[in-house]
């Protein structure tokens, strides 16, 4: 039950059922700061779940979350707290239409953080010129195709300079040339040392990034380590049968 | 720490957090329950102990004398709510044509485009109550043969007219508020627009203005008594006779408590069925 010393993100024993559906089964994962740790596995297999109970946005059943050490399941631990030091960015992108780039960017700098408002656009500003998107800032997120929406999405989750930031298969909704401009901004990420957890479909991508891999399967994590070794050496036969099938899906 | 497969013994950690939220929840309660009786106590406390209060409860709330009355009042409020009805069913008729109307770009319908705006305009501008006094004895005064001279059918007749205009503002707003998107995918299916407009715009746009569209709904209910000017006698108009009778103010308390126990019980139905399909749709499951 202890944190070893340098975790993030530890998640220990968690448990979460929807209705008669076991969801997650007593997983575990220890996160290390600057390390980033890919989840895989098939579709309903508990990847999303996880995430979102980390970023509690769903409780869960059983079992402690760490946030630095932090137990962040204690009920009496104010959620928002925790959302202000953990950046997710979803699938879908989630952009608010309503507003401009930059006032989706600046809006929990602004109004969660108490920054002032020229501190926030500059800052704002200075991201979106990092991530290759100066010129959108005042451009509404329906006008820009879906990969530049998921780089916004993510710098959005950056202006609050999270300590953690979590990634549900940011590349699913994209095509192919989009999915590494944003998979090259994740990488940028990780070379600025940004501890991360991903879920993520691209087996090539979580090779690149990752310093751990989990196969999750059925709720359970089944194999987990180093990337090379997980995704061409694997030893569990389920590990063995997705990446099989991974790999024939990618010869059709 | 493995088990079998739909068992699972929570860990000592989770039977304390259980219990820490179910103690938050005691002391939520509690504080709820205490602040209520305290605050209504001291209210009623208030009323009952004011000076006037005894003129104020024989004007207002003599029980014999609303029970006498409540006959005549509540025949009265049956004729509000037949009227209601049928108004109702008019009113969502026209008023989704003049918002489908409205929304739709279809050339042809350039004109009645044009028409239909103007008719909002018209209707939503102009108060009820002259409205109704205009259709009500205007029209009989016109002497049309076959047309009917009775205040019930024209009195409707007039909230129907007006009421449209504001439904189908609202619907208007509904169907405006579903993301083209929405429409793209339909389209791309091969719906026609009124396909998509049927069974992919309106069924999100209509859940969207409910509220509003309910809001319209009570009003309509309180506005039908709006005929007793023409001579018809309502609920109100019921109660206005009682009491002009007997200078006591009771009957009017009777038919806004029985207006009262039609309204509230059909907004709180709203909010269940609208939380409802809410949920249905958001549910968070699976991966």
């Amino acid at each position: 039950m202890s944190t070893p010393g340098g975790s993030v993100l530890s998640v220990h024993e968690v448990y979460k059922s929807f209705g008669d559906e076991q969801v997650l089964r007593g997983v575990s994962i220890e996160v290390p700061e600057h390390s980033v740790t890919v989840l895989i596995g098939a579709s309903g297999s508990g990847k999303s779940t996880l995430l979102r109970c980390v970023n509690l946005l769903t409780p869960v059943d059983d079992g402690v979350i760490r946030l630095d050490g932090w137990d962040i399941t204690d009920p009496e631990v104010d959620p928002d707290d925790v959302r202000r030091k953990v950046g997710m960015v979803f699938q879908s992108f989630n952009l608010f239409p309503h507003l401009t780039v930059l006032d989706n960017i600046t809006l929990a700098p602004r109004k969660v953080h108490n920054m002032a408002k020229e501190t926030a656009e500059a800052e704002g500003r200075a991201l979106l010129e990092r991530f290759g998107l100066a010129d959108k800032a005042t451009q509404y997120p329906d006008r820009l195709s879906g990969g530049q929406q998921q780089r916004v999405a993510i710098v959005r989750s950056l202006a609050v300079s999270p300590r953690l930031m979590l990634m549900d298969e940011v590349t699913s909704a994209l095509d192919p040339v989009l999915v590494n401009d944003v998979l090259s901004t994740v990488r940028d990420l990780k070379g600025e040392g940004m501890t991360m957890v991903i879920a993520t479909h691209e087996m090539g991508f979580a090779e690149q990034v990752g310093d751990e891999v989990c196969f999750l399967s059925s709720g359970t994590i089944v194999e987990r380590a180093a990337p090379t070794q997980l995704l061409h050496d694997p030893q569990d036969r389920r590990t063995q049968d997705f990446l099989r099938r991974v790999h024939e899906a990618g010869r059709l | 720490m493995s088990q079998p497969e739909g068992t699972h013994t929570p860990s000592a950690e989770e039977l304390r957090r259980r219990a820490v939220r179910a103690r938050q929840a005691r002391r939520r309660t509690t504080i709820a329950v205490v602040s209520s009786v305290l605050v209504i106590g001291a209210l009623v406390v208030l009323v009952v102990t004011s000076p006037g209060w005894d003129v104020v409860r024989s004007t207002f709330f003599d029980v014999d004398y609303a029970g006498e009355v409540l006959p005549a009042v509540f025949a009265g409020l049956l004729l509000n709510i037949r009227l209601t009805i049928v108004a109702s069913v008019l009113i969502s008729i026209l008023g989704l044509m003049l918002a489908m109307v409205r929304t739709s770009r279809a050339p042809a319908l350039a004109p009645f485009r044009l028409l239909a705006t103007g008719y909002v305009d018209l209707f939503r501008g102009v108060p009820t109550l002259l409205v109704i006094l205009l259709i009500g004895f205007g029209v009989p005064a016109l002497g049309l043969s076959g047309m009917t001279s009775s205040v019930v059918i024209l009195g409707t007749a007039a909230i129907v007219l007006t009421y449209s205009a504001y439904v189908a503002e609202v619907l208007r707003s509904g169907i405006l508020s579903v993301h083209p998107s929405q429409s793209a995918a339909a389209r791309s299916l091969g719906l026609t627009s009124g396909q998509t407009l049927r069974y992919v715009v309106l069924p999100q746009g209509v859940r969207r203005v409910i509220p509003p569209l309910m809001n319209d709904f009570v009003s309509l209910l309180k506005d039908t008594g709006l005929i007793s000017v023409l001579g018809v006698v309502d609920a109100i108009r019921a109660a206005q006779i009682e009491s002009s009778r007997t200078f006591n103010y009771t009957p009017y308390v009777v038919a806004a408590i029985l207006f009262l126990i039609l309204t509230i019980p059909l907004t709180r139905l709203t909010d269940r069925f609208l939380h409802r399909s809410i949920e249905r749709q958001n549910a968070q499951v699976g991966a």
